[in-house]
Formats: C-alpha cells, structure tokens, sequence
C-alpha cells in the first residue's frame, strides 16, 4: 500500500483561499502546514511483547507573520472550513487591522526525493513486525549468561506533509522513518550494567533486508557485559579518542546549535558574528546535508516547504554560515537552507539540523589511538546538551575505555564528559580516515524533537574533562 | 470543581469501553485541550500561538494480551476505527498473566483545586502585557542584561476515562505560567540565568521576584572559572535536589523493581540513605504542582511513604506491576507523582555557613546523558558558587560533579526547610551532600 502525494487531496483554490484568510488582518506573509502521520511500534520487554501501538495524527498549522509578530494556529479539522477558521485564529494572533483583501496564486508542486522507500511500513504485516522483538530478545539473552533483562522496540512513522505559503511556495514531501532499539540489562559481582543500540533509517522495511538485527542484539548485550567488569570512570582533564560514527553528537552539541541563525540573531550563541574567522582546528570541515539519502535526518522538503540541500558550515576551521529558516533568512536577506523544521502540525518552525557531520581526515584510527599516551577511548556517546549563549556543553558516554600507553585496555563506567565548544573545536588535533555516521538521533529544541543523524571520522580532542569519580 | 462540562467526553469513553465483548477489558480516554503560548522580545509579540486540540486513546486487552491504539479525532466513526485498530493491535501481542485493567478498590479520591474561573476568563491582552512586564522588570534590574525571551503560558485540559471493569473517572484542569530567559554579558563574557512565576491565575505571579531571580542566576555566574578537581561537599539548590529526587523515583517504581532494572530491588526494609531522608509521594497533597486525583489506572491517589528516617518502606505500583509483586496497586500508574523530602530546619544560608569547604550547584547539565539509574552511576555537567569557610565565594563552571546513587542517598548530611514546590513531579529543598568527585581542569 503506497500513500498519494498529499497535493492529491488538497485543492489548489482552497489552499489559496486559507493563505488568502491568514492574510485579511494585514499579514504579510501567511503559510499552511498540512500533516498526515501514521505511527506503528511494538515494544518488547521482560519476553514478552507488552503493547503493540499505533496512531495516526493529522492536521493543520497556519502561520501568519506580520512584521516582527508571527500568529499561529492549528486543527485537526481538515476541511475547508476547519482551516478557514484556523486561518482566521492565527489572523487574529497577528492582527494589525488593516483588513485588506489579500489574493494568493500557488506555484506548482516543488517535490525532492531523497530516498526511494522499497518496502512501505504500512505495507508489511504486523506480526512480521512483531517477529523481529522476539529475534532481538532471544539473540541478546543468548550471548551471556550473565543477561538478566532485554527490551527491544520497533517503530515506522509515514509523514506525508504539504506547504503552501502567500509567496507562492507549494510543496509536498513524503518522509518514511523506520527504527529499531535493543537495551539490555547484565548483573554481575559489581551490580547491574546496561548496554542498547540501534539502527535507524529514513527508509522502509527495507531496513530489515540491508541491516541485521542479530548482530544488533548482540552488540547490545556484550556492550553489558564488558561494562561488568568496567572500573570508575578517571576524574579530570586528558586526551580523549572518540570512534568513528559514535561522536557525531560532540559537534551537534559543540557548534552545531551555535550555529542555527535564529540563535545567533538573539545573540545566544558563541559563534554570532564570527563568519570568516577561525571557529575550529583547522583539520574540521563540518556539513549539515539534509539530502543525505537514507540518513536518518534526511528530508527532501523542509517544514516551510523548501528543498533541503548540502550546507558547509565550517570549511578547514573556518565558519563560513549559519543555518537558516524563513524568518531568519528573510529578515537579513540570505538564501533558504532547508534547515526550517518543526515537530509537528502544532508547532511552529525554527532553525534545526538534518544530518551534521564532519568529513574525513587523514589519520589511521590505530594511529591515533597509539599517539595517545593516557587518556580515554570513547566507543559510544549517549545523549548531549549545550548552553549556545556561553558554549558549555556535555555528553555521555556509554561505552568507554582506558587508553594507557596507547593502547585500549580496560572497561568504564558511564559518565559525562564536560567541554567549551569554541575551545574544544579548537582542541581536535588528530583527525581519522575512517568517516561512519553513527546512530539515530533526537534532537530536543525548545520543546520540539526532530530526527536528526550524525557522524565523524575518529578523531582526538588533546583535553577534555572527563567527569567519573576516580583519580 | 465543575465535572458537568465532560459530560460529552465522558459519554464518548463510556459508548467506547461498552463495546466490551465477552473477555475483553476495554480502557477509553478522551481528552481535550487548549493552549495559548505568548513569545515576547524588545517590546514586540514575537509570536502568538492559539489552539485547542483533542485525542483519544484506547487500550484493548483480550487473552492476556495488549493493544493500543490514539488519534486526534473522536467522532463515533473515528473512534471506532481506533478501538478496532487496538483490537487487531491486541492480537499480535504476547500473552501475560499479569495483564488487565485495574479492578476498583474503594479509596476515596481526595479532591484537589485542579480548576480556576479567574484563569479560564483572563483577557489576552493581559497575558501579552505579563510577558512585557517581566521583559521590563529583568532589564531593569542589571544594564548588562538582555533578553533571551520571555514568554506566558497556559493551558487547559478536560480528560474523561472509562473501563470495562467500572472504573470512571473526569477532571478538568488549568494551569498557567511566565518564563524568562536571560543573556549578561561583561567584558565579552556571556551567562545565562532564567526564571519563571507560578500562580493559580496570572494575577496571583510574583512578577518582581521571578526577574530578580532571573538576573541574579546570571549575574553571579559572570567571571566563573572552571574548577580544579576534587572531592568535595556539594549543596544542591532546591531545582537541583527535584531533579534528582526524579531520578531517585524510578528506582522505585515497581515496574522496574519487578523486572529486576532497580538498584533497590532487594533491599526492602533496609537502610538505603541518611537516616535523614524521608520521602513521600503524595500527589493528595494540594501545595504540589502535580497534584492529582486519580492516576492512569484511574483510581484514586494516595499518600505512600517510600523512604522513612532512611530505611525503604515500599515500592510505588500500578495494577500490573502490584499483580506481578502480589501486592496492591499503590495508585501510581504512571510511576511517583508528586514527591516530597520531609523538610528539616535551616535556610540554605544556614547550611551553607555548616559547610567549610565546598560547592553551591546551582544548576545541571546532562542528566540525562550522564545518569544510569539501573547501574546507579551518577555523573554531570554543573554551574555554581565555590563554598569557603561557610560563605559562597567565586562562581565556578564547566565541571562535573559525579559518585553514585546508592552513596548520594548515604551520603546526605542536611535536609533544609527551604521547601519550594517547583513545576515538576518532586517539590525541592536544599541538600547537602559530602563525599561527591568534582572533575574540571
């Protein structure tokens, strides 16, 4: 089963009619957001397959912006009527009387395809779905005995949304995102440890075929196990070795939201009025590439109904742009970027990432390991957060290692580590060979979650402070 | 409290869980909410968002085994597409012994002030001028400070829910609430401090005392150097001692306990903190931000002693975990609802002048990265006031502070009386804690 293109259901006029709506109180600039989201997961836990869920949302934003003032409204009332009366709401919020009669004519459909989806979600039995849990658990349960407790979870989310703006923009993208996680849970002498992974795509079914969920399951689970005999984390400065594919989320946190416009327009963010300047070792070229095909930030059309595309933000350690959306670009006369996002048709848009990641250098990643005299081996990074107004950031790691005399040797406990961005992107000073995009992510922003991906070669920071208990 | 105005919604979850078949447990929930959200910056509405929504979820258990199903559309034909989806949902589920909605227990529900009319009938414009003024009042308190936004927030929601075991139950609620966030900058240093002011309608918010707050946040962290590392005594600003309690909680939800994911699953009857320590949830209690009357089960609330002078007394339950413990459901569905430390005596002031050496945290970065409350391991990012010879000294930041959950409970030396209930599941008060690493240069 295949969805049609959400232009199919909307007629042109009506569109025209609501954009026209959203502009009588004097508006310049009104927008429709229309989203079809259907959801299907299954989660697995203790054995058994507790709740098999789904869901489907859709509904309307309408955005009206007049002047520096935005009004917004949404409904799940689709009709001509619900978002006439919507429109008007949102009209409303961001009146200034002038009550023209506004007429609005719609491009044709813009569309992109950044990925070719094989196997629709929706088209696949649920129990095929299902399967795939009790394949994770007993797979996990069987590397250990020490294996006490295995969740797993599968979820698919088929997202058709529709823009049209009063400038003429008319857009469709159909965005098909499929998941899969496994947490495990190992007890052993010194208490219990947790191990979990993922794989994540913006395709389908697909995923199954090309990625496999044993070898997932069982990462999951010896992640555990080696934690069983991981000593305190060290306590401190040092050198920090982080693999390929698993510390992507060190430049999501450490530059990339510094990097988002509308931060910067509020002068929230370190890197404000630093194009042209040296931001980072100049080893770091970081993209944000929402084309990137499969990629689990990947989008063809951005929530304001323009195509997503390549951006290079920091070219040999240089800044060389910001990412932008319409209020941003609009108000300082800068092209689009694709970069305007938004959770869903009850939010408004803002600045967030697609797919961030920084290309190769030039190293072995053993190499690197071996110049590292002491110091700390980070092989999976949990979560981050960032103050963007002084750059203080943090993240977690999740499986980590001792690097003594240059080489990999015992286990850690989990903790964060602590940095400045603008100093730590400065502080990288060797660079790997070895580009992976690691796993899939959720990006948190004012309340708002969006997918977004990440990834890096190895690569060393020469100082960060590491935040365990021990000397 | 007025529970006529459900009475559509609770005709809908009551048409739904009537559709039981034989053997069948059916659970309907039927909600609708509004929000407004005010964003103001240099004067101006930066935005203005409106909007009223609706959802309905559906649990269908049939043979042990579990199926869920929501949308955001509850007309007959839309629901009854759902509750079929949940069916079929349920089908593919595995079969639990322990599955099934909660039966009714009789505990009374305590009734709460979860409704109030001056909030439902406030004008607009006055919610846009809140914004402004606490823009105003924050610039007026520093020329160093800027805005970062600073916004007003309400909501209400009118939730009805019924099931096939009799359980019903309805509420209306509203809330509302200003935040601010601020940028100081000095000598081209920037900090960051925020703020927020709570009420039961707009009228009742300390407007004053939130810009103060706001500013002095930032202000104080102007000129703060990172650390050197160390093992110190940490006292916890009561946000910070909720975000911990939080992390605390779900060590004692039987859900993890029965699944063997608690660090406390054995240790029922023992001394597992400070004799110290007393800590409640007790979403009965009216003064809590998330007090409530019934939990997700639908039965009433209630008051649940978990830890006692530091010995664990008991484990919160939902029906499902309290069926797999052989025990009651505790009215926690949905885990600990509002918690509370039994306060001691002192003003933070006062703890600190007890404290010779150590540090004032003043806020936390990365809970959520650097917490594994399954291992117990405690680690992150923090801000705060260096503690020297009794007195706050020189702001530090960019550390870590990190030790363990078991030890951190252990290792609790002052309670303090400074209780603030704060917009979240845990009210707060300071805490001192010794024996915590400190990791920075």
């Amino acid at each position: 089963m295949s969805l049609v293109d959400l232009s199919q259901e909307f007629d042109s006029s009506v569109l025209a009619r609501v954009l026209a709506k959203g502009r009588s109180t004097g508006a310049g600039f009104s927008e429709v957001f229309i989203e079809d989201k259907r959801n299907m997961g299954a989660s697995l836990d203790d054995g058994k397959v507790e709740a098999v869920n789904s869901s489907r949302d859709s509904g309307a934003g309408i955005r009206v912006i007049n002047g520096e003032t935005t009004g917004f409204a949404y409904t799940a009332d689709l009709t001509e009527k619900g978002l006439l009366a919507a429109a008007e709401a949102a009209a409303a919020a961001a009146a200034t009387g002038d009550g023209q009669v506004h007429t609005v004519s719609l491009g044709t459909v813009a569309r992109q395809q950044v990925n070719d989806v094989r196997i629709p979600p929706t088209s696949v039995p649920k129990a095929r779905k299902v399967e795939l849990l009790m394949i994770a658990n007993d797979v996990a349960r069987g590397i250990d005995q020490s294996i006490v407790q295995v969740s797993a979870g599968y979820s698919d989310a088929t997202r058709r949304i529709l823009i049209a703006n009063s400038d003429g923009v008319l857009a469709t993208d159909e965005q098909v995102r499929t998941i899969f996680r496994v947490g495990t849970v190992a007890d052993g002498d010194t208490g219990m440890q947790t191990g979990y992974d993922s794989v994540g795509f913006t395709i389908g079914f697909e995923l199954f075929d090309e990625e496999s969920i044993e070898e997932l399951a069982e990462r999951a689970a010896r992640q555990a196990v080696t934690k069983l005999r991981a000593r305190p984390a060290p306590s401190g400065a040092m050198p920090v070795v982080i693999k390929c594919g698993s510390g992507g989320v060190l430049f999501h946190e450490a530059c990339g939201h510094g990097l988002e416009a509308d931060l910067v327009a509020r002068g929230a963010s370190v890197y404000a009025n630093r194009v042209g300047e040296l931001v980072a070792s100049p080893l770091v070229t970081l993209v944000d590439d929402g084309t990137m095909s499969r990629e689990w930030g990947a989008i063809g059309i951005d929530d304001e109904g323009h195509k997503s595309q390549r951006n290079v933000l920091i070219e040999n350690g240089v800044l060389t742009d910001y990412m932008w959306d319409h209020i941003r670009s609009r108000n300082e006369g800068h092209a689009q970027t694709g970069n305007g996002r938004r959770q869903s048709y009850q939010h408004l848009p803002m600045v967030r990432m697609t797919n961030t990641f920084v290309l190769n250098g030039t190293e072995e990643p053993d190499d690197i390991v071996r110049a590292t005299e002491k110091g700390v081996y980070v092989a999976k990074l949990g979560g981050g957060s960032v103050n963007t107004a002084t750059g203080d950031f943090v993240f977690g790691m999740t499986e980590a290692y001792l690097i003594e005399n240059g080489e990999i040797t015992e286990p850690l406990r989990e903790g964060n580590l602590i940095g400045n961005g603008p100093q730590v992107l400065a502080d990288i000073d060797l660079l790997g060979n070895d580009f992976a995009m690691g796993n899939p992510g959720m990006c948190g922003k004012d309340g708002q979650g969006v997918p977004v991906g990440d990834g890096q070669p190895t690569l060393r920071v020469k100082s960060l402070t590491v935040g365990g208990t021990a000397a | 409290m007025s529970r006529h105005t459900v009475d559509d919604l609770q005709a809908i979850a009551d048409a739904i869980v009537a559709e039981a078949r034989e053997g069948e447990q059916i659970a309907a929930s039927v909600t609708r909410s509004r929000e407004t959200d005010v964003r103001v910056r240099n004067g101006e509405v930066e935005h203005f968002v409106s909007a009223q929504s609706q959802s309905i979820g559906i649990s269908v258990i049939q043979d042990g085994r579990t199926g869920n199903s929501s949308a955001r559309m509850f007309d007959e034909a839309s629901w009854r597409e759902v509750l079929a989806e949940a069916r079929e949902n349920a089908s593919f589920g595995s079969v639990d012994e322990f599955a099934g909605l909660a039966e009714p227990d009789g505990v009374e529900i305590v009734e709460q002030k979860l409704w109030d009319d001056d909030l439902a009938a406030f004008p607009t414009e006055k919610k846009i001028e809140i914004a402004k003024e606490l823009e105003r009042l924050v610039l007026a308190e520093d020329p160093r400070l800027r805005i970062d936004e600073a916004d007003y927030a309400d909501g209400s929601t009118e939730e009805a829910s019924a099931t096939s075991l009799g359980i019903r139950s309805s509420s209306r609620s509203n809330s509302c609430y200003a935040t601010v966030s601020v940028l100081v900058d000095d000598n081209g240093e920037t900090q960051t401090g925020w703020a927020y002011a709570l009420g039961d309608s707009p009228d009742k918010f300390d407007l004053p005392a939130a810009a103060k707050k706001a500013a002095d946040r930032a202000t104080r962290l102007l000129g703060a150097v990172k650390p050197a590392s160390r093992v110190t005594t940490v006292v916890l600003d009561p946000m910070v001692t909720a975000q911990f309690l939080g992390i605390i909680s779900g060590t004692l939800v039987g859900e993890n306990v029965v699944k063997g994911r608690s660090i406390f699953a054995d240790r029922l009857g023992e001394q597992v903190a400070s004799p110290l320590i007393t800590l409640i949830d007790d979403p009965t209690d009216s003064r809590a931000y998330s007090a409530c009357e019934t939990d997700g089960d639908g039965l009433a609330t209630r008051r649940n002693v978990l830890i006692e002078n530091g010995v664990l007394k008991m484990f919160v339950h939902d029906a499902y975990s309290a069926r797999r413990a052989k025990t009651k459901s505790t009215g926690n569905a949905g885990g600990c609802l509002a918690l509370q430390l039994v306060p001691g005596t002192k003003t933070q002031a006062e703890l600190i002048a007890g404290v010779e050496d150590g540090v004032l945290i003043d806020s936390v970065q990365g809970l959520h990265s650097g917490v594994n409350p399954v291992s117990g391991d405690f680690s992150t990012g923090a801000s705060g006031l260096v503690i020297r010879n009794g007195k706050t000294a020189e702001p530090i930041r960019e550390f870590t502070i990190a030790s363990t959950l078991q030890r951190m409970l252990l290792d609790v030396q002052a309670v303090g009386g400074d209780v603030d209930w704060l917009p979240s599941r845990a009210a707060g008060l300071s805490l001192v804690i010794s024996g915590v690493t400190m990791s920075g240069a």
